[in-house]
């Protein structure tokens, strides 16, 4: 069943590949994933001891073209060289074997197991009969070393924090003696300092003679760390260029395929009463620090509030507090909304008090995907007038039903225009904007909205936005959550930056720089 | 199109399945054409075999409803064996403890306990998954058990006849027979139990289906099924939703209890269900968990119910056992739909979600 | 009560724990790759009926145990190739296994002996009242070595956590599976060849009448590892030996304890520990779960 363990030690020695050799290239690779193209004939050429950027933005393909290069993804078409041969990699297995090693934005890490399980997994050092875990141990203390990634390996990984946990994945790909490592948005997760660390063990990787492909949509970090940058956009490849030889500017428009990003046209927001008011609100979870810390602030009646923020640092719980989604037990603090406690509501009392929320993940929460449009267009308020009738209005009222559907998909461009399909045969754009106009259709007096254009195509994302404004000039208020930047700047009347689960700050987007905002972002001060 | 295509792979799975037993039969040295012939024709003779088959179907309608009632808020009631059970005794003790009222008190009262008993039984792995989280599955085996030992203690110790060699009860009060269908039908003997339960099954499958594509609160209970998340956010509580399920699904096994007490044989009987909870499992899935393919499937099954039987006297070796082997085979192809298809995806039925 | 706890009920307790601990330590194989076996019940009667039909053919009792673990391994395959080839749902696929092999024994006993479900008695000599439980009870550290000790076991239980994170390191998914289902089937099918060869001397009729159930349970309440399976099994033996030698009533406090609710401990105290109120029982995370790389 298992192999003797990998032989040991990396020759410091070891002959640095010139690097005009190419140690890994994708040609003419495409995926389809039921409707959606995602690599088109795509062309990546990653260049020996080189640290090599792709960008683009989500969508992009980026991460599907690098777990066909895995193995987790069996291309439909095009071959993949690796020094300068055609490999077939069919499973992660054969991957490894060609000395490839990924880190998934998602670690793939056992978390009831120690971290010196996870890293010989699949590579055990030892007989099949006995795996040898002091020698592991060892090694990987040794490994730990050498490129100054510390970590325990008696601990649990439950036990770890992400920084320590994506230490865990480094060393796992180093300990099958990777020559290539794949990583998916290795940052995403990590504080600013912890990037500087992680960038200083990359380069630290890249002297010694290792290979690295970065998955990454932070323009700062590609300028930082890469040598070379490939950018796509809609699963196609569109640019290569030097790093030294470019700028963000110019990566931007690459990366979204338009020279200037949209600034959406709107008035100065006319405020009224305030409708939300939060205060010291947390969300705590067992044995961790709380997701959301002590956050207080206020939205107004005719406003739209920017919450900007690097992913993970509480913006989900917040909104999903806020809709009545997390556990009351969870919650300390108090929500108000038009003066009255909601805190201990339920999502449903929310909902009938004029609260909508456009969630951030449209397939976990947004949507029945099995479900006809026309059924979709009801979650909320399927338990009442006008859509359902008859014996004490316990009967679904079909005719109000279709109308209903009928009425968003035509207000809102929903295609196809067709209340029978199931929500799953629509795009992602034509599913947000659904679940968009289902919302509206309540005449929200707030709406919580969440990632509204995530995966949403460029046209959409005008339509999209015009109508969050017209809502918003009617008078509602309004709290957004992006991750893009861009959106939240020009969408938002006022910003809030949240890090590590607080309000770090508030500013003007009118007048404030992105370079401002990304610092409270990142930094949190 | 549409239809053609939800009838396309029970067909097939059926089919594989009378194929596979063709081959069982002809390796122990039977003719398969002659067993089927036999099995088949026995099934669908007038008044015997309809008849029959028709009464083998009532509990197995019943059973296929409970199953499908869970499934569609995706849970997998496994446990409709020990809630038939429970019930069917407490139909009996209602039976027997008020023997001596009329009619038209009496029957209600056991239909009223029939449910209520079986709704219980359902509706503690509901509770239990709601309040604690754990697997409904292992919950609902666990509740077989403990069910059957439960009515088989108070068959043996406080309603057996005295000196009957038999685990059964003693008879229930006159008033609470429900009648044969013979007595309604002309040319149906009366000596055959198919019984108004069988009406009842039907108006069941009417009212299952009313409820869960026609109601506000069938909708929250798909909408659990087919999403949890997504139910959540729209503002449904899935604990509800799950004990909900577990409940209905309950109290529709429990009406095996009606069926069996009431229009049969007059009297609680120890381990009288002939596997029905379970079958019930395959009776939903081959009826691609809706109430009117319930019906059709739980009429195949009752014909296989019938047939076997017959086969099982006129054949020299094929034995009854014969109806089991099917049955099981048939749930292993609708189960593994994809082996049809030739590919992989799934129309999202069998997907159970996790709450 | 004094003469509760005799040798006899101390012997009679390894007896009816073995074909429970032999299904459990399948149903751990299988369910710590992460695939739910409620076909263990299935396993075990197949195992019973093959043993006892083979053993009374060949005379050979050796040739039995084997035809018995072979049994159980063909139907392990098939419960195995549904629910992992072609992802069905496990526990319907475990459930059609049953209703599948309730029928089988007593249909092929129809046509091979001409009975209504059971197999003609074996002589004496012919039965292997002790190998099994040897077998069993030695298993047990083995079984824990491996899982604990072995790569093989780390890579089992990986795939039963994290089936994603361990295809990532390269550990074959579905392979591993199959193993862990397949030797499910093997040590079920040798419990139940067990019962028919070595507690019994011919195969019944639903023979098992549950032990494939009480197994399943005995290896949730031991949370799904070795030892405490082990014990689990002991403690359910011992209910079910307590509730033979009582034959009907049994005497607790000067109060009538019916037999019924002796039956009834291990299931009770399965559904009491699944809900957390003695120790919570975690099962393997991706238990029950379809591995489908690619969405």
């Amino acid at each position: 069943m298992s192999k003797a363990g990998p032989n040991w030690g990396f020759p410091k020695t070891k002959v640095l590949r010139p690097k005009t050799k190419v140690m890994i290239e994708l040609r003419n690779i495409s995926k389809r994933f039921g409707a959606v193209l995602a690599n088109d004939q795509i062309n990546i050429k990653v260049e020996t001891g080189t640290i090599h950027a792709i960008v683009g933005e989500n969508g992009a393909g980026k991460s599907t073209a690098m777990r066909i290069a895995y193995g987790f993804y069996t291309p439909d078409s095009g071959e993949i060289l690796i020094d300068g041969q055609v490999h077939q990699i069919r499973t992660p297995h054969d991957a490894i074997a060609l000395g490839i090693g990924m880190v998934h934005q998602h670690f793939m890490l056992v978390d009831t197991m120690s971290v010196a399980e996870n890293i010989v997994l699949g590579a055990e050092p030892g007989s099949a009969l006995a795996l040898d875990l002091a020698t592991a141990s060892s090694q990987i203390r040794k490994l730990s070393e050498e490129f100054k990634l510390s970590v325990d390996p008696g601990a649990l990984i439950e036990s770890l924090s992400v920084g320590q946990q994506q230490r865990v994945e480094l060393l796992k790909a180093l300990y099958r003696k990777a020559q290539l490592l794949i990583l998916d948005e290795p940052t995403a997760v990590l504080t600013p300092q912890e990037v500087e660390e992680f960038f200083a063990i990359l380069r630290s990787m890249r002297e010694q003679g290792k290979t690295i492909v970065i998955i990454t949509h932070k323009l700062s970090e590609v300028l930082a760390i890469s040598d070379d940058v490939t950018v796509m956009r809609d699963g196609k490849v569109v640019g290569r260029v030097k790093t030294k030889e470019t700028n963000a500017a110019e990566l931007a428009r690459l990366m979204v395929g338009r020279e200037v990003l949209l600034r959406v046209e709107k008035t100065d927001a006319k405020p009224g009463v305030p409708r939300l008011e939060v205060v010291d609100l947390s969300v705590n979870v067992k044995g961790s620090t709380p997701r959301v810390d002590k956050v207080s602030f206020k939205v107004r009646a005719g406003e739209i509030v920017g919450i900007a923020g690097v992913e993970g640092n509480g913006q989900t719980e917040l909104i999903e507090a806020l809709a009545g989604l997390v556990e009351s037990s969870q919650l300390s603090g108090s929500i108000n909304f038009e003066g009255r406690d909601i805190t201990r509501q339920s999502a449903r009392a929310r909902r009938e008090q004029g609260i909508a929320h456009i969630p951030e993940d449209r397939h976990r929460r947004g949507l029945l995907l099995e479900f006809s449009l026309a059924e979709n267009s009801i979650l909320g308020v399927h338990y009442r007038p006008p859509v359902t009738a008859y014996a004490g209005n316990v009967f679904l009222d079909n005719a109000a039903i279709q109308q209903r559907a009928n009425e968003i998909i035509q207000g809102f461009d929903v295609r196809p225009a067709n209340a029978a399909l199931p929500a799953r045969a629509l795009s992602g754009g034509n599913q947000q904007k659904l679940i968009i106009g289902r919302e509206f259709k309540v005449d929200p007096r707030l709406l919580l909205v969440s990632q509204p254009t995530r995966g949403v195509d460029i046209g959409a994302i005008e339509f999209i936005h015009r109508k969050l404004v017209a809502l918003r000039d009617g008078g509602c208020a309004i709290l957004l959550v992006s991750a893009e930047l861009e959106e939240v700047t020009s969408l938002s009347d006022r910003l809030l930056i949240i890090h590590k689960g607080r309000i770090v700050g508030e500013v003007d987007p009118k007048v404030t720089t992105v370079e401002e905002i990304g610092l409270l972002m990142t930094r949190g001060h | 199109m549409k239809l053609l295509r939800e009838l396309v792979f029970p067909l097939l799975a059926v089919l594989a399945a009378f194929v596979v037993g063709g081959i069982l039969i002809l390796l122990i040295g039977d003719n398969p054409i002659q067993a089927y012939k036999l099995l088949i024709g026995s099934a669908l003779s007038w008044p015997d075999g309809i008849g029959y088959t028709l009464f083998y179907a009532t509990p197995l309608i019943f059973t296929g409803l409970a199953v499908l009632v869970a499934f569609r808020c995706g849970l997998l009631n496994i446990g409709a064996e020990g809630q038939l059970y429970v019930a069917a005794f407490a139909t009996a003790w209602v039976g027997i403890t008020l023997a001596q009222r009329s009619a038209w008190i009496l029957i209600p009262l056991c239909f009223l306990a029939a449910v209520l008993a079986g709704g219980v039984w359902g509706a503690i792995p509901g509770i239990l998954k709601a309040r604690f989280g754990s697997h409904e599955v292992i919950n609902t085996i666990m509740l077989n058990f403990i069910g059957i030992a439960l009515v088989s203690y108070f068959t043996q110790y406080h309603y057996k006849v005295p000196g009957d060699p038999i685990m059964e009860s003693s008879e229930i009060g006159q008033g609470a027979h429900i009648a044969r269908l013979g007595h309604f039908i002309h040319g149906l003997p009366e000596r055959i139990p198919l019984n108004l339960a069988f009406v009842l099954a039907l108006i069941c499958c009417v009212l299952v289906y009313l409820f869960l594509w026609r109601t506000k609160w069938g909708y929250e209970l798909r909408a659990t099924g087919a999403s949890p998340t997504a139910a959540e956010y729209g503002g449904i509580s899935i604990r509800k939703q799950i004990i909900i399920a577990m409940t209905i699904s309950g109290s529709l096994a429990g009406m095996v209890g009606i069926n069996e007490v009431l229009g049969y044989r007059h009297r609680y009987y120890d381990g009288f269900s002939d596997n029905y909870g379970f079958t019930g499992i395959a009776v939903a899935l081959l009826g691609r968990n809706h109430p009117f393919g319930v019906v059709i499937a739980a009429l195949l099954f009752g014909v296989l119910q019938r047939g076997g039987i017959y086969v099982d006297g006129f054949s020299e070796h094929v034995t009854k056992d014969i109806v089991q082997v099917l049955q099981g085979v048939i749930i292993l192809f609708v189960a593994a739909e994809a082996f049809f298809r030739g590919q992989f995806g799934s129309f999202g039925l069998l997907k159970r979600s996790k709450v | 009560m004094k003469d509760l706890f005799t040798i006899a009920l101390f012997w009679s307790t390894i007896r009816t724990a073995t074909p429970l601990l032999l299904a459990a330590m399948g149903g751990l194989f299988s369910e710590r790759s992460g695939v739910i076996n409620i076909a263990l019940e299935g396993m075990m009667l197949a195992g019973a009926f093959t043993a006892a039909a083979v053993t009374y053919a060949a005379g050979n009792p050796f040739a039995g145990l084997a035809a018995g673990m072979a049994a159980g391994l063909l139907i392990a395959a098939i419960h195995a190739v549904v629910s992992i080839r072609y992802r069905a749902d496990q526990v319907v696929t475990g459930t059609a296994i049953n209703i599948l092999m309730f029928g089988m024994p007593a249909f092929l006993s129809g046509a091979f002996f001409l009975s209504s479900g059971s197999t003609p008695q074996i002589p004496r000599e012919h039965l292997v009242p002790w190998l099994p439980i040897v077998i069993a009870f030695g298993l047990v550290p083995t079984i824990w070595y491996v899982l604990y000790k072995t790569p093989f076991g780390l890579r089992l239980r990986s795939v039963g956590e994290n089936p994603e994170a361990a295809d990532a390191a390269g550990v074959p998914v579905a392979r591993m599976r199959y193993a862990g289902v397949l030797l499910s089937g093997v040590l079920a099918g040798l419990g139940g060849a067990y019962l028919s060869i070595g507690q019994s001397s011919l195969f019944t009729r639903n023979m098992t009448s549950g032990r494939g159930f009480i197994a399943l349970a005995a290896l949730i309440f031991g949370k799904w590892r070795p030892v405490q399976t082990m014990l689990a099994c002991l403690l359910f033996g011992f209910t079910e030996a307590v509730s033979y030698q009582m034959q009907g009533v049994f005497k607790f406090s000067g109060e009538d304890i019916p037999v019924q609710f002796i039956q009834m401990v291990p299931y009770v105290l399965t559904i009491i520990v699944l809900a957390g109120f003695i120790g919570h029982s975690r099962p393997p995370r991706a238990l029950g779960m379809p591995y489908q790389k690619e969405r």
